[in-house]
């Protein structure tokens, strides 16, 4: 076969393994590769040679922070360590894959992830923040799932410094032309305002999908004989040198200009790519599945063979360029986007061609499986790789970083908000709840949500505004996945332990006061620098308080991304645990509104109102202060709060659930009122005296643990009995009252105006304020609209 | 009845639209790009998405492919066909329809539930409506804003060819509030809003009754049911 | 009317998914000739008086800075219509 043949005409100056092995002394730029001095050596002392340039750029990719997990390794482990029979018992595919796997039931499993993209949408905002929906999708895909949902978790700076507007703009705009082209309904996320993200924003994002059991597909390549396929759009200079330069050192702005470093995004190949992955599943024509993202080629490669316990021969001439003019090692570190690697037997070649032919999508026949486990690269009759795939994929360098307790977080612990002063009348606390649900992180999203397709599929039960969002699975019945992202930067550098367990119970409860039970967790850690002891120290604690959080909760963590290096110079961003918690639900249709929908409804809080006002939004938004200790977790609690939440969703007793979290309640009240304009009456009076507490904790404590619920009268006693039977705190402390009908511009009930009916509803809470719904509405919906629109 | 519901590459809202089809009581039949053959179908949907990524012009490559040759045809000779969205676009750069839609005056995608007004129910695909009633549909485009020269819309209003118009606001700057369209002969209309999308309790546009439990877009498709059970 | 024309094409070493999405398209169209296509814009800036040499210079700073993305994009040409 032609396979080999090809490429007699390779440039004289291929570095060869031939060439390697007869000239050991050449310099080779390691270093610039961002290989450390020992790590080079061990280069050498794998290959009992120095390596080809080809081989230099593979393991130098590979072996970066961003692909080889070398500085996390030993604390990601405690995810797979600390778990019981019990959290194992719906896991089809744990850690390590491209996505882990959930049992949900009736023959439906769904996997899903959240990664980051940060430092990309930093120098290029819309094409970075495109091509991180692409990448997550295209793990999903490689799944074997049929991908039904994406989600964004979005960090930028301060909203008045001059540069967050370029940076708002194009990462939303980003995620909304890619992840509205690929068809796929945005259900929620996060977006947070804070100049510790100013010169390094954090672009997280999440995707879900959905498979039969046995449509399982997984990225390895284990039988010899079978063909490697690439498809997909063709390779280009896109990113090169990206994955190890821009994901794993720190910006400089005078760094090395060559080769691009962003990725362009087609949506529109991912879309045709996802519907023709799809089809090749359904025939059954693929063996194994790997999609191309960070480090391209040498990832493919290496893993597909590693994981399949195999080796494989690969002619990179047969690699179908958009530029001829691209080097090998350029070829095996390009990431050029919407490509995928297929593990495909000879027998079923030709109804592979049909199906991508059908498509339009170009193909090209890399080379083939062998038992081997070696990894042999050719540039036409030129050998240029000759490597065990385990040591390039996954027998990378691991360390065990110096990890120091903070020198300042004792004083900053020590600097509790006790000292701040609190609201003395009436009229000043009804001015701080304006001042802090207009506040741009609490203010509505619509601005921002408005610009996705949420509807798409036409399976979506819940999305933004609402605590979580919510895709149906089986149209048949109506099976569906709750999922809920969550986390709190000003928490975590008080505490990064408790700020990860913080992160996992809201999360957690999210998903709860959408009537589905959490079953999974997957996560994306951003930190500092590595290099630094004390971020070191933070990871520390935010894993272990995460891995913990998940041991007590029985839910266990299926995957996940670290992200290093978010820092500007020496200041590194707050340690931003993003935890995803994925629900299931028997019947979508039973899901909990998160507003209320009625009148004459009674509303309950359920949980214990503590003085927890360190860290809080009160505390950043009246008083920009940022100390003390983060509030209490008790995930005991949040066990049975979930458990009661569920029991009584499948009862039918509650009307609508939402969750308090930042902001407290009278960020919850505003929310509850203006989802779907239904006013109410509402008294502080029992939360001050049950917790002992005054107006401002009863308004604004963050205290966890606490979920607003609204209960129609007939079914009262009922609901007050199971939630006492379960040992839950429940207090009545309002009734709803008065529709509006709000709408406008913004769209969403909660983002608009009143419309010219005249019909409105109020706010009151007795004793502080009262507001109409169409004032909340502006206050609540106006601010991003005013800073970006 | 057998409704086809054409997929583009990029074609997104098709299983939606088929969907659509089922619950209003018809028989979906998927219907590719590349296929000139139209299957005996009874009535087609272009439905929404990206064909071929929007590149150029939004719908403009579709309006080359194969299957719209029989479908121009066929749309002469009087079979119903709605264009949701970029299968609008597609209707209106294969010259079915009038105008042009370029990008919304607010420089965003835009995703609402939209107030419309129907102002027309002799058609195929409006005869379920009573003039004049006012519907919520899902809209969701970056590129609606309708355009058409002064000559045109005077034709378009003289004639009664404004199918639908938003109703409140409106969204994406369309001259005349112009929503929706249809041909002299009622066979074809194209619209911006996403009628599929509101054809099931649970996964519609808010309503003050409940949540998502809208279904406001479920006369599309019973209206063309009508039509060609009369027919 | 003078004016200055910007044009603005996205650098030749990435992706253009829309100058492909219309080469395809040619080619299903039986142009099989057309080897690539590559879409980009022109900018045209209009004066109500003739156009200087400074004005070019400034139109130049301005594609550089603004109407282009030098991350993605090219300025390829500054001309003049007077």
């Amino acid at each position: 076969m032609a396979l080999f043949k090809k490429g007699s005409a390779a440039p004289s100056n291929v570095d060869t393994t031939a060439n390697a092995a007869a000239t050991p002394e050449k310099h080779q730029p390691w270093k610039e590769l961002g290989l450390k001095e020992d790590e080079y050596a061990r280069i050498r002392e794998i290959l009992g040679r120095r390596p080809t340039s080809a081989e230099l750029a593979m393991y130098s990719v590979m072996w970066s922070e961003h692909c080889s997990y070398k500085s996390s390794k030993i604390y990601l482990r405690q995810f797979g360590e600390k778990v019981t029979d019990a959290m194992r018992e719906h896991l089809m595919v744990g850690m390590g894959e491209n996505a882990g796997v959930v049992d949900i039931g009736e023959g439906w499993a769904v996997t899903f992830k959240v990664e980051s993209h940060n430092h990309p949408s930093y120098i290029e905002p819309f094409q970075g923040a495109a091509t991180g929906v692409g990448g997550i999708v295209r793990d999903i895909l490689t799944m074997g799932a049929r991908p039904i949902a994406v989600m964004d978790q979005l960090r930028f700076g301060d909203v008045s410094h001059p540069d967050t507007a370029r940076v708002v703009h194009g990462v939303v705009s980003g995620i909304s032309f890619y992840g509205n082209c690929l068809g796929l309904p945005n259900i929620g996320g996060e977006t947070v305002f804070d100049k510790v993200y100013q010169g390094n924003p954090l672009v997280n994002a999440l995707s879900v999908g959905a498979l039969r059991h046995e449509d399982l597909k997984l990225a390895k390549a284990s039988n010899p004989g079978d063909q490697v396929i690439l498809f997909g759009a063709r390779t280009g200079a896109d990113g090169i040198g990206g994955v190890s330069v821009l994901a794993s050192e720190t910006f400089d702005a005078d760094g090395p200009s060559r080769r691009p470093a962003v990725q362009v995004g087609d949506p529109f190949a991912e879309k045709v790519l996802i519907e023709c992955c799809l089809e090749l599943y359904a025939a059954g024509v693929v063996a194994g599945i790997q999609d191309l993202g960070g480090a391209g080629l040498s990832c493919a490669t290496s893993e597909l063979a590693s994981n399949g316990q195999a080796g494989m021969r690969v002619q990179l001439r047969n690699v179908l360029l958009r530029d001829e003019s691209l080097t090998p090692e350029e070829i095996l570190m390009s990431e050029s986007q919407e490509r995928m690697m297929a593990i495909v037997p000879k027998r079923d070649v030709a109804a592979f061609t049909a199906i991508v032919d059908k498509w339009e999508v170009e193909h090209s026949v890399l080379g083939e499986v062998i038992r081997e486990p070696r990894l042999y690269i050719n540039w036409g009759d030129e050998e240029i790789v000759n490597v065990p795939p385990r040591t390039v994929a996954h027998d990378g360098p691991v360390y065990e970083r110096p990890v120091a307790y903070p020198a300042w977080i004792d004083a900053l612990n020590a600097d509790s908000s006790a000292r701040l002063p609190r609201a003395v009348d009436a009229a000043a606390l009804a001015e701080q709840i304006v001042e802090v649900v207009s506040s741009p992180n609490q203010a509505s999203k619509n601005w921002i949500t408005n610009q996705y397709d949420h509807y798409v599929g036409g399976n979506t039960a819940l999305a933004m505004p609402d605590d979580g969002g919510m895709v149906r699975v089986s149209e048949e019945t109506g099976l569906g996945i709750s999922i809920a992202t969550d986390a709190n930067g000003r928490y975590g550098q008080l505490d990064p332990y408790a700020g990860a367990q913080l992160a996992l119970a809201e999360a957690y409860r999210n998903v709860a006061v959408t009537g589905a039970t959490p079953m999974a967790v997957t996560n994306c850690l951003n930190f500092g620098s590595p290099e630094n002891p004390e971020v070191m120290w933070q990871f520390k604690q935010a894993t272990a308080g995460l891995a913990d959080g998940c041991l007590a909760l029985g839910i266990p963590v299926t995957g996940g991304n670290v992200s290093f290096y978010n820092q500007t110079g020496d200041v590194a961003i707050h340690p931003t645990p993003v935890v995803g918690v994925l629900g299931v639900i028997d019947d979508v249709a039973r899901r909990i509104p998160s507003g209320w929908q009625d009148e004459g409804h009674n509303i309950y809080l359920l949980g214990t109102t503590r003085d927890e006002l360190d860290g809080s939004v009160w505390a950043g938004v009246i008083h920009d202060h940022l100390g003390g200790k983060p509030p209490v977790v008790d995930l005991a609690f949040e066990l049975s709060l979930a458990s009661a939440l569920n029991a009584a969703s499948e009862q039918g007793l509650i009307a609508s659930a939402h969750d308090l979290s930042e902001g407290g309640l009278a960020q919850a009240l505003v929310e509850s009122v203006l989802r779907f304009g239904v006013g109410a009456r509402v008294w502080l009076d029992e939360i001050k005296q049950v917790g002992g507490i005054d107006d401002t904790a009863a308004l604004f404590s963050e205290s966890t643990g606490r979920v607003l619920v609204s209960v129609g009268r007939e079914d009262d006693v009922k609901f007050v009995g199971l939630c006492e039977a379960r040992g839950i705190p429940v207090l009545r402390i309002g009734v709803t009252d008065g529709r509006a009908v709000l709408g406008g511009s913004a769209g969403s009930p909660s983002g608009g105006t009143a419309s010219g009916d005249g019909t409105d509803a109020r706010l009151e809470i007795q004793g502080v304020a009262s507001w109409s719904l169409t004032e909340l509405a502006g206050v609540h919906g106006g601010t991003l609209a005013e800073l970006f629109g | 009845m057998r409704i086809g519901v054409v997929t583009f590459p990029g074609t997104l809202d098709d299983r939606d639209a088929q969907r659509a089809v089922r619950l209003a009581g018809g028989e979906p039949v998927a219907l590719w790009h590349a296929d000139t053959d139209l299957h005996k179908v009874d009535a087609v949907v272009l439905p929404g998405g990206f064909s071929f990524g929007d590149y150029l012009r939004c719908g403009a490559i579709a309006a080359q492919a194969p299957v719209m040759e029989s479908i121009i045809k066929a749309a002469g000779g009087g079979l119903p066909v709605l264009g949701i969205c970029n299968g609008f676009q597609v209707l209106v750069e294969s010259h079915l329809l009038p105008g042009g839609l370029i990008r919304n005056d607010v420089q965003t995608f835009v995703c609402r539930d939209q107030k419309l007004i129907v102002e027309n129910v002799d058609t195929a695909w409006t005869n379920e409506f009573t003039l004049g009633q006012e519907i919520t549909i899902p809209l969701k485009n970056g590129e609606g804003g309708y355009i058409a020269d002064a000559e045109t819309l005077k034709r378009l209003e003289g004639e009664g060819l404004v199918a639908f118009r938003y109703k409140d606001f409106n969204p994406n700057g369309s001259m005349n509030d112009i929503a929706g369209l249809r041909n002299e002969r009622g066979n074809v209309v194209g619209l911006m809003p996403h009628p599929e999308h509101a054809v099931e309790p649970g996964f519609g546009p808010d309503t003050s009754a409940a949540m998502r439990s809208g279904v406001d877009g479920l006369g599309f498709f019973k209206s063309v049911l009508n039509s060609v059970v009369n027919a | 009317m003078p004016k200055i024309i910007v044009e603005v094409m996205p650098k030749a070493d990435l992706l253009d998914p829309a100058g492909k999405a219309v080469n395809n398209a040619l080619h299903r169209n039986g142009h099989s000739e057309i080897t690539n296509v590559r879409i980009g814009k022109r900018i045209e800036l209009h004066f109500d008086r003739a156009v200087t040499d400074d004005d070019i210079a400034a139109a130049t700073k301005i594609g550089e800075d603004f109407l282009s993305n030098a991350v993605i994009e090219d300025v390829v040409s500054v001309t003049v219509e007077n």
